[in-house]
């Protein structure tokens, strides 16, 4: 394991790598996507240097489904992959949470729909947190918004996997994953987690075991989902995660995730050295959404402003969790146009201008 | 606290080393506990073209890596001036590689440096050094980072197998520091 405690200028794709190696990924599967490829480059050369499995996959269909029977066994194991093509893994990504299987899918959004092109974007909010596969099930999302958060969440990433036994997105984006950025690689903090009682690892001395999403009687089916419920329960509980900045006194209170969020914060200084009392609220957990910390947050509040590089994604979650405490008011562009710190600034003036 | 924030876009010929000199000049402002973002041009480029990268540095966290318009420019090649030129912000400066460019300043409202990088780089013996000539004459002009700085950015990234590489780049740096205090650059 590499252990370097100072800062190093680090890519945000070669970040989320570096990050996968020291947490002890084992298996790597994927296929090449800008804007994310210099994870695949980098696993590439670094994984079969240790040991461990590189493998590009025919199609991302394949890659979902070798990190399924990957992970099955208890080992740690991950694919990166983008926005049109993380389309094509969806029905895998169904399966692998039906299965319980600790699988950690890397997403470094482009702009879309479709081919689209490889500008940052944020438009696959919903592709990721309300899932584009099939039936009752939940991806823990986790939303960096510098490189020094792909190291950390990458690292959390592969740890509430294996805790849950769940699939866990990064969900990052082209910016994200091009920029270099001074970065702290430290060690991997997580203890390892007993996978002993259902791995997929031999049935050497104990009977067989089965892993599967086929349930032909009602009763069973139904308690298969309770049982996955009940889990999504106890991750809500757990690992809801949130930053703030300047909430305390704020009249207006953006809401962002990821990089925009850092734009945000450039643009909510300014309006506080305009004397507009801005603040930041910016779920890092997207799902499970910090839903009642936000309505706890919005209370008081005059305007809450959801700021995202879509047409409106993870407003209708703020909406949800803001629940009529104040009005809440979109700002967005689409096709990878970048918010300058000004533009936001501009649209605060403009929303607090409309509450005269 | 004032957000003190200098955006730098650095263009030229793939090739030129346009890239390295803007990772050096990230790792210099690393080094002396600045924030500071690098970011690649990695849109529709096309071979043969011009590549560029915007590198940030500040006093606190960087917001956008993303500038559209930037306070400085380093145009290594003539396209470079022609993409950039209208785009800088005002009171900004150019600093233009005079041995590729030859034309008119368009505006009035920034500031132009002309560095004769290639040959200046020709002199010493090395026309790739023209991207440390360059970066080294943009540190020496503006002060955004420190000239040792870069020095022991260089000394780290060229490992001792190739001292005389090494040398040649200690002498662009200094070739390129030089040029700018020459009275025709002030």
């Amino acid at each position: 394991m590499t252990k370097t405690a100072e800062k190093v200028l680090l890519k945000g794709n070669h970040a989320i790598a570096k990050a996968a190696i020291n947490a002890g990924c084992q298996c790597y599967f994927g296929y090449p996507i800008t804007p994310q490829n210099e994870i695949g480059e980098y696993l590439s050369v670094e994984m079969p240097n240790r040991g461990r499995v590189f493998l590009q996959a025919e199609s991302e269909i394949a890659a979902i489904n070798m990190l399924l029977g990957a992970a099955a066994t208890g080992t740690r194991a991950m694919t990166s992959s983008s926005s049109l093509a993380i389309a094509l893994m969806q029905e895998g990504i169904s399966y692998i949470a039906a299965d319980n299987i600790p699988a950690v899918v890397v997403s470094v959004m482009r702009a879309g729909p479709a081919l689209g092109y490889i500008f940052p974007s944020q438009g696959d909010y919903f592709q990721t947190v309300k899932g584009g596969g099939n039936g009752d099930y939940k991806v823990l999302t986790l939303a960096p918004s510098n490189v020094q958060e792909m190291i950390d969440y990458t690292y959390k990433a592969f740890h509430l996997a294996h805790k849950y036994r769940t699939i866990v997105f990064l969900l990052a984006d082209g910016l994200l994953g091009q920029m270099m950025e001074p970065a702290v690689l430290y060690d991997y903090p997580y203890e390892d987690i007993d996978n002993s009682s259902w791995a997929l690892d031999g049935a050497k001395d104990r009977p067989g075991r089965w892993i599967g999403s086929i349930h032909r009687s009602e009763e069973v089916l139904e308690r298969k989902v309770l049982e996955l419920f009940a889990k999504y329960d106890v991750i809500k509980q757990n690992e809801v995660e949130y930053e703030t900045m300047l909430t305390d006194d704020a009249e207006i209170l953006i809401t962002a995730f990821g990089s925009v969020a850092r734009i945000a914060k450039a643009a909510i200084k300014k309006a506080r050295e305009a004397g507009i009392k801005a603040g930041l609220f910016r779920p890092i957990s997207l799902w499970p959404f910090p839903t009642e910390e936000l309505n706890k947050m919005a209370r008081g509040k005059k305007i809450v402003l959801d700021i995202e590089m879509n047409m409106g994604q993870m407003v209708e979650d703020v909406k949800i969790a803001v629940n009529g405490e104040a009005k809440v008011e979109f700002f967005g562009r689409p096709a990878g146009f970048y918010f300058t710190p000004d533009e936001i600034f501009e649209e605060i003036k403009k929303v607090m201008e409309g509450l005269k | 606290m004032t957000v003190k924030e200098a955006s730098i876009i650095i263009s030229g010929y793939g090739g030129q080393g346009v890239l390295f000199i803007g990772m050096a000049i990230s790792n210099c402002a690393m080094d002396e506990n600045k924030y500071v973002t690098w970011m690649p041009s990695y849109g529709a480029e096309m071979r043969g073209g011009t590549a560029n990268c915007t590198v940030v540095i500040a006093n606190d966290e960087v917001a956008s890596p993303y500038q559209t318009n930037p306070d400085y420019v380093i145009a290594l090649n003539a396209q470079s001036v022609e993409k950039f030129e209208m785009k800088i912000k005002s009171g900004g400066t150019l600093i233009v590689n005079s041995s590729l460019y030859k034309g008119h300043e368009k505006r009035t409202d920034i500031n132009y440096v002309y560095i004769p990088a290639n040959e200046i780089a020709a002199k010493i013996g090395e026309i790739k050094c023209a991207n440390v000539v360059m970066l080294s004459a943009f540190i020496e002009k503006t002060k955004i980072v420190k000239i040792e700085s870069l020095k022991k950015v260089i000394r780290n990234v060229i490992t001792a197998s190739k001292a005389k590489l090494l040398e040649i780049n200690e002498l662009a740096i200094q070739k390129g520091s030089e040029y700018i205090r020459l009275p025709i650059c002030n």
